[in-house]
């Protein structure tokens, strides 16, 4: 961890990634007004010392939404991550170790997954399941799954073939003590790398698919599912979807900047 | 020859697979399309004419091979929404989306090629750190917020273009590209900004070999060397890594589509998935699936081409 700190981008990313992460999290308990509360004789006013963000066609404070907004795509962002994670690291895990016509096999449809554009997979996906917070949720993490077991495949082929792991192997261990607890630890460092830039993906994803109407449904708050209301008062209320985006903008771009400084792509 | 051939079998198996799979991904999702297009109209008698018409009675395997057959010969069934041929439906749509597809993969190389040289060129000075900055920023903005941008400040505030004023190419292929510029731009800049970053670590990787050194010894300047000796070689997984982008720019139209009320496949895509008109759904997906296969192919082909080392392996 110390050494990742010596890092330009990883400094950032993790300045970044740390602000919205508080805010968010106060965001759970506290924010300046009801995300909800409408009023009626504040309606799309610009931003002022009252209403940082200024507010929006139904007088409801922007700042507020765009707190909870961001907490929600977070929420999703690592509901997404988490099953690609644990899911990708047991089929990667498995498949490094043991190889044979599987692995050869699964590491193909991986491939052949990864090659295309995810939004439009995610699409296929919705038009299957249908829309909804836990849909986009299920959609962009099965989506997730080749890229971290692709990740952990080759991480674990490179290390079954160590001294360490040869002594573990005279020791007695078992295949799958070997697996989880000597050979895991040591591909954290790849792991978080690609975990911050599942994040990135997923946000991004997320927003899009919001966006378009295809993810998450009102009332629930998403940043993306705003962009697209702000879209309509555009020019009455521009901040509306600066700020949104800027927000957006933010979560990527502080993932973005850790998974680099931790020797990510 | 024989790498060609060999691709272009795995192309072609690819292309039935992925026909195979988009085919099976809409059978899953239960639709009956006859109480949605009968309507009023609807009686039990209408409705088993009207699936024996579609062809839906046949069983699963002769359902594929019809609609294979029809997507080959460029018919590939009837609209649930619209009771009409998916052919009609998606009459022009395709020219949009394409325009736009390529005419943004075009500025994504007009961007990145110079901006991967320069950051490589100036290494190390001020340049290339502000550079880098703005490069990362611009990786992490989603195109359809830029979208938003651009069509805030250029079209409300310096009314450069009219929002949502799509311009046909029967009023003139001039005018239609000008309406595609700033949807065009908005998919470009993160893509370029990561072809840029690309570049640039691949430039920089090439510096360090042996024939740099030797170029260098011999009295070349470092812009001789970069345009001489290490652009050739940097420019190699740049290459593929183009070829396999038009993919992302059809994938990004999709989304910017949306955002300037361009009608093309995207937009088309989005609401036959919300009409559960799956025909056209269907249709469309398999279409952007062959667009990702064959530029794959290609960039293969191209590699080989350029860089024998790829044919002796």
């Amino acid at each position: 961890m110390k050494h990742y700190l010596k890092d330009k981008n990883f400094k950032a990313g993790l300045i970044i990634t740390g602000l919205m992460v508080l805010v968010i999290l106060i965001g759970l308990f506290w924010t300046p007004y009801d995300p909800n509360a409408m009023s009626g004789s504040e309606k799309l006013q610009g931003p002022s010392a009252a209403h940082w963000f200024g507010t929006d066609n139904f007088g409801r404070d922007i700042f507020s939404r765009v707190v909870q907004g961001a907490g929600a795509t977070f929420l999703i962002a690592a509901a997404t991550v988490a099953i690609g994670l644990v899911v990708g690291l047991i089929i990667g895990g498995l498949t490094g170790y043991y190889g044979g016509l599987l692995d050869e096999i699964l590491m193909r449809i991986a491939d052949s997954i990864l090659a295309f554009p995810s939004i439009l997979l995610a699409l296929v996906m919705i038009a299957i399941l249908g829309k909804g917070k836990y849909n986009i949720i299920l959609a962009l993490g099965l989506l997730f799954i080749p890229s971290f077991a692709r990740i952990v495949r080759t991480e674990v082929a490179k290390q079954k073939n160590t001294d360490y792991v040869r002594n573990a192997k005279l020791m007695g261990a078992g295949d799958m003590r070997i697996l989880f607890i000597h050979i895991m630890p040591n591909i954290i460092p790849v792991l978080l790398s690609s975990v911050a830039i599942g994040f990135n993906n997923a946000v991004l994803s997320e927003a899009s698919m919001s966006y378009l109407g295809m993810g998450v449904q009102p009332p629930d708050p998403s940043l993306g599912r705003m962009l697209s209301e702000a879209q309509g008062y555009l020019f009455q209320a521009p901040w509306y979807a600066i700020f949104t985006g800027v927000a957006i903008i933010l979560l990527i771009l502080g993932f973005g900047l850790l998974s680099e400084g931790m020797g990510g792509e | 020859m024989a790498y060609v051939i060999k691709k272009t079998g795995v192309l072609i198996i690819s292309l039935v697979l992925i026909s195979l799979l988009a085919f099976l991904a809409f059978q899953i999702i239960p639709a009956d399309p006859t109480t949605k297009i009968l309507g009023t109209d609807y009686t039990p008698e209408k409705a088993e004419a009207l699936r024996e018409q579609l062809g839906l009675n046949d069983p699963l395997p002769a359902r594929y091979l019809n609609w294979l057959k029809g997507l080959i010969s460029g018919d590939p069934g009837i609209s649930y929404s619209y009771f009409m041929p998916v052919k009609e439906v998606m009459q022009g749509k395709i020219q949009v989306t394409a325009a736009l597809s390529l005419f943004s993969w075009v500025l994504v190389m007009l961007f990145s090629i110079p901006m991967g040289i320069i950051l490589a060129r100036f290494q190390g000075g001020h340049l290339e750190r502000t550079g880098i900055v703005l490069n990362q920023v611009f990786m992490a903005v989603p195109p359809f917020f830029l979208g938003m941008l651009f069509t805030y400040l250029f079209g409300l505030v310096l009314q450069w273009f009219t929002p949502g004023g799509y311009v046909p190419f029967s009023a003139g292929f001039g005018k239609a590209m000008g309406y595609l510029f700033f949807p065009a731009l908005a998919i470009a800049i993160p893509k370029a900004a990561k072809t840029a970053k690309l570049l640039r670590s691949s430039i920089l990787n090439e510096m360090n070999k042996d024939y740099v050194r030797t170029a260098y010894s011999r009295g070349n300047s470092r812009w001789a060397v970069l345009r001489d000796h290490v652009l050739r070689n940097a420019m190699l997984p740049v290459i593929t890594y183009l070829a396999m982008s038009l993919a992302d720019t059809v994938a990004g139209s999709i989304i910017v589509e949306q955002v300037f009320a361009l009608p093309g496949l995207g937009r088309l895509l989005l609401s036959s998935i919300g009409n559960r008109d799956f025909p056209v759904a269907q249709c469309i997906v398999v279409i952007i699936a062959f667009i990702v296969i064959f530029m794959n192919y290609l960039a293969d082909i191209v590699t080989q081409y350029v860089d024998p080392r790829v044919r002796l392996n």
